[in-house]
């Protein structure tokens, strides 16, 4: 059954994103919202990890929260999807139940 | 109303913040929907089910012997990620030894916590139906 996994915690802070990528079955989905906003940057010692989980796993980042901590698209890892609210609602529908990594 | 399997997943240490006693009392009140219950303990939450834990000098109260009585409510499937043991330098022995009584054999006291690798875990979580994160 699908799952929608939710980072919302720096990964330099905390180890949410990788208990994540640990524990995120194969097509699978992760949403990076609020400070886990971060783990979505190419250039950072996290970026690699996601970089190779993305063959088996859907990255997306929340546009609102990138946008209010200055991080424009360009800094992105390559494949992540940007998306606003009403993709994050989608999201949720989309998928059976939501694993949250506080 | 058809069951559903409900998870917990813990991955907070006990006493540092208030998860991992919210999580508790949510599992104990859920358990009286007789639903079909698991917890997953992960990262620092294997920490919850330490031996040997005491609170006297803090002046709260220590709620870890509340998990010795989960067995009786009939939640005894309680599954541990190995890699976070590993990670903290913990096996189950260093855990408490949380048990069950299996109506079906005589009352036969069982072990609920299970030992599983984090590809064991990752299958568990996907054919839960509801996962509880604390």
């Amino acid at each position: 059954m699908a799952i929608l996994h939710t980072v919302n915690k720096s990964p330099f802070e905390r180890n949410s994103l990788d208990a994540c990528l640990r524990l995120a079955a194969k097509g699978s989905s992760v949403l990076m919202i609020e400070d886990g906003v971060y783990g979505a940057m190419k250039g950072t010692e996290k970026s690699a990890a996601v970089d190779s989980a993305k063959g088996d796993i859907s990255f997306y980042v929340l546009g609102p929260d990138l946008k209010a901590r200055g991080i424009s698209e360009d800094k992105l890892i390559d494949g992540i999807k940007v998306v606003d609210y009403s993709g994050f609602v989608s999201l949720t529908v989309d998928n059976d139940k939501v694993q949250a990594w506080l | 109303m058809a069951t559903k399997k409900f998870m917990y997943v813990n991955r907070k240490a006990p006493y540092g913040t208030i998860y991992a006693w919210e999580s508790l009392e949510v599992i104990l009140i859920g358990a009286a929907f007789e639903q079909d219950v698991a917890l997953a303990f992960i990262d620092d939450g294997v920490y919850q089910i330490a031996k040997g834990q005491d609170t006297t000098d803090l002046g709260i109260k220590n709620f870890s012997p509340t998990y010795s009585a989960l067995g009786d409510y009939d939640i005894n499937k309680i599954y541990v990620e190995k890699e976070s043991l590993d990670a903290r330098g913990l096996t189950v022995d260093d855990l408490m030894p949380l048990k069950w009584e299996d109506e079906d054999e005589d009352w036969a006291e069982k072990d609920s916590i299970k030992v599983v690798s984090a590809d064991e875990m990752k299958a568990l979580l996907d054919e839960s139906d509801v996962l509880l994160n604390f």
